[in-house]
């Protein structure tokens, strides 16, 4: 397997294995980002407990995670395994409400629209 | 490709837009945001919708483009207004 596959294993598990994951740039306390800095605050808003991944420090996750998602920007939000999305999407569900549904829920109203 | 007329240009071409509104918020040529209404959309969750935008701007997402806020809606959300 390639490096960047085995990459992409790793954060897969990372994902099955962390109800809220946040692929981010820095961490919660010290942002290097006004994106992913916006994404913390959003959510430790809702006083919920989440694990972030530093993409800076680990330069092959911040590769693989674009593969992985298909999505080319950091940060990424993942809910019980799900793609929420990026910041704008995270900021967007934020305020029509969305987000506290799928926090609390555990289930990403997304998957559930599309029945 | 240096600026918003571009990006506007990349995305009109491939994909079927109705509306396309790009700025470059800090006028440096890197910082972008952009709404695009688009039929394609129809029947897709906001991820895959902006996964589309991300396809029509390809390796520029990557290599040009810092950051884009991005927007998408179908023609019906943008002529209800939901903006």
């Amino acid at each position: 397997m390639s490096e960047i596959e085995e990459v992409k294993v790793q954060i897969g598990e990372a994902v099955a294995n962390h109800p809220i994951l946040l692929f981010m740039k820095g961490t919660p306390t010290f942002p290097q980002c006004g994106f992913s800095q916006r994404v913390i605050q959003i959510l430790e808003s809702y006083g919920i407990e989440f694990r972030s991944v530093d993409v800076l420090s680990n330069p092959q996750v911040r590769e693989g995670i674009k593969e992985f998602s298909n999505w080319p920007t950091v940060p990424q939000l993942y809910v019980k395994g799900e793609f929420i999305g990026g910041c704008d999407i995270v900021v967007e569900m934020h305020e029509n409400g969305e987000l506290a549904e799928v926090l609390v829920a555990g289930e990403p109203a997304e998957a559930r629209s599309e029945g | 490709m240096s600026g918003a007329e571009d990006i506007k240009e990349l995305i009109e071409q491939s994909l079927e837009t109705s509306h396309v509104e790009v700025a470059d918020t800090t006028g440096g040529g890197d910082h972008f945001q952009a709404l695009v209404v688009s039929s394609a959309f129809e029947g897709k969750n906001r991820v895959q919708q902006h996964q589309l935008v991300y396809q029509a701007l390809g390796d520029n997402m990557r290599e040009r483009i810092h950051a884009l806020a991005l927007k998408t809606l179908t023609p019906g959300q943008w002529q209800e207004g939901t903006r």
